[in-house]
């Protein structure tokens, strides 16, 4: 199951400089794995001590915040896209 | 950074050079992350790169503390430039329009209604974009202007739009503005006046947000409220500094206001806690207290909870200016409300309506939908006494109401239609002149 996932910049160095990646992969839990297999500190930057999404990250699978489905657990199917974005925007 | 004019200054070259060479130490120390504490010299980004938290300006305040005074200020222009030594802008301003220094109105005629004693307005519909937000983008793009950036560019609501508009116009930067595409008709013409690319985006403002963290990790744009963020969510720091100079140099009791990612509520706090740190209000506890609307209140929903933890709603609401769903600073806020002994309360649309009439038929003062918000909820607190009626409070109306006329418009009544003579106008009077 082919996915592609969209890095930001900040983690873009653990990732051999590239703003996107192909995974195979059937959970987002399982996507995270194999992008942290390149080097581990790309898990501990996007998730916190008790292993779930920092709170100043937001992913999303094609257009929906994995927050309102499944969260690492949601799965993926081939063809999905799954963007990696910072929280920190917009202001009042 | 091809689009750059100039290499970005940092904290080691930005600071001035006095008289014989010798180098004065710089106001900003660099900047700090909010959640780990990382710090980092003063740059265009907003997130921290080992956690993604926020991150802060840092400024020194004992060099800060050598040059400000009271009266240095109030021989300051009557914008917010009068507070630059608080500001994250190292020389003369380059984008200004006049933003700020806006009228703080003592409100007897609303506190009567409320049933408490001492209650003031700041009035900020009369920014010249006719918002709060000219004071966090003069500020944004004095800085960016700074940092040799050329254009402009935003996620926005509607009033944030407007003013990146006007100021990108009159500093001659090119600009680019995204918004959701149902928004108000008078926030659109709003933009569209001032010649921006305006990109009407088919989605609510989260998504909009959410595109323009990604196309601004893409491009050389100073978007004001992402990638220079921290420098811009320090402009609401002045709508502090203004009520206490306004107030005698003292502040209030208890502040009220309108959360939508929750940004100007912290820097609103942070802005009176500098002035005591500085000496020049006397330090003293003060309540803060936020308002969201019920379509969209995931942070007064997270303090009617109990929860440290704010969860993303999807916002509906006609106060579509406040219709953050997943606010930045949401916790940040929460925080705030608690440590101050403040309270967060939500209003329906309905309230909202009734808000903006209240405050329009009790002190004259024509608001928009997140400003209905605002008096809704003041008119909540006040109610169930958790404003104590002695206390001074301030009430922060941020937006005008004529750009959403719409909100309000099947609520106001109708003309009465009279020909034009004497005996038609007797006749619609009920009596004989």
């Amino acid at each position: 199951m082919s996915v592609l996932v969209r890095i930001p910049t900040p983690l873009q160095k653990l990732v051999g400089d590239q703003a996107e990646v192909n995974v195979e992969a059937a959970s987002l839990r399982e996507a995270v794995q194999q992008l942290a297999s390149q080097n581990e500190e790309f898990k501990t930057r996007l998730l916190d001590d008790s292993g779930e999404l920092r709170r100043f990250v937001n992913v999303y699978v094609n257009e929906e915040d994995v927050r309102f489905l499944q969260k690492l657990d949601t799965p993926l199917k081939s063809g999905d896209e799954v963007s990696i974005v910072p929280a920190i925007a917009g202001g009042r | 950074m091809s689009a750059l004019i100039s290499a970005p200054p940092t904290a080691q070259n930005g600071g001035h050079t006095l008289n014989g060479g010798a180098k004065r130490p710089s106001r900003l120390k660099g900047l700090q992350c909010r959640e780990c504490g990382q710090t980092s010299e003063i740059a265009p980004k907003h997130v921290c790169e080992m956690c993604f938290g926020p991150l802060e300006v840092q400024y020194d305040y004992d060099v800060i503390a050598q040059t400000i005074s009271r009266e240095k200020i109030e021989r300051g222009p009557r914008s917010i430039w009068r507070y630059q030594d608080l500001l994250p802008v190292e020389g003369t301003p380059q984008v200004d329009l006049g933003a700020g220094f806006t009228p703080l109105i003592k409100c007897n005629n609303l506190a009567k209604k409320l049933g408490i004693k001492s209650l003031y307005i700041k009035n900020d519909t009369a920014n010249p974009t006719w918002s709060f937000k000219d004071r966090v983008v003069s500020t944004a793009l004095s800085r960016a202007v700074e940092f040799g950036f050329d254009t402009a560019a935003c996620a926005s609501t509607g009033n944030l739009a407007n003013s990146v508009s006007a100021h990108a116009a009159r500093a001659g930067m090119k600009c680019y503005v995204f918004i959701p595409s149902d928004l108000e008709i008078g926030k659109i013409i709003g933009s569209l006046i001032y010649k921006p690319n305006l990109m009407a985006v088919k989605g609510n403002y989260d998504e909009v947000n959410r595109l323009c963290a990604e196309v601004a990790d893409r491009t050389d744009w100073a978007f004001v409220n992402v990638n220079v963020r921290p420098f811009y969510s320090e402009g609401s720091k002045t709508l502090a500094y203004e009520v206490a100079e306004q107030l005698g140099w003292q502040a209030p009791d208890h502040v009220v206001i309108p959360i939508a990612s929750g940004s100007m509520l912290t820097k609103i706090h942070k802005g009176f806690n500098e002035l005591m740190k500085l000496g020049l209000i006397e330090q003293r506890d003060f309540r803060v207290s936020g308002a969201q609307a019920q379509g969209c209140s995931p942070v007064a929903q997270a303090f009617e909870d109990g929860h440290d933890f704010v969860k993303p709603v999807k916002p509906s609401t006609i106060a579509k200016s406040l219709a953050i769903g997943n606010p930045a600073d949401g916790i940040y806020a929460l925080d705030t409300m608690r440590s101050t002994g403040g309270n967060a309360a939500m209003v329906s649309d309905e309230e909202v309506v009734e808000g903006i009439k209240l405050l329009a038929e009790t002190e004259g003062i024509f608001t928009e939908t997140a400003g209905g918000v605002t008096i809704g909820v003041l008119k909540k607190l006040a109610e169930s006494g958790k404003i104590k009626p002695d206390e001074t409070t301030v009430a922060y109306i941020t937006g005008i109401g004529l750009k959403t006329p719409e909100a309000i418009a099947d609520h106001v009544g109708a003309p009465l239609q009279i020909a034009p003579n004497l005996a038609s106008f007797e006749a619609a009077l009920g009596r004989k002149l």
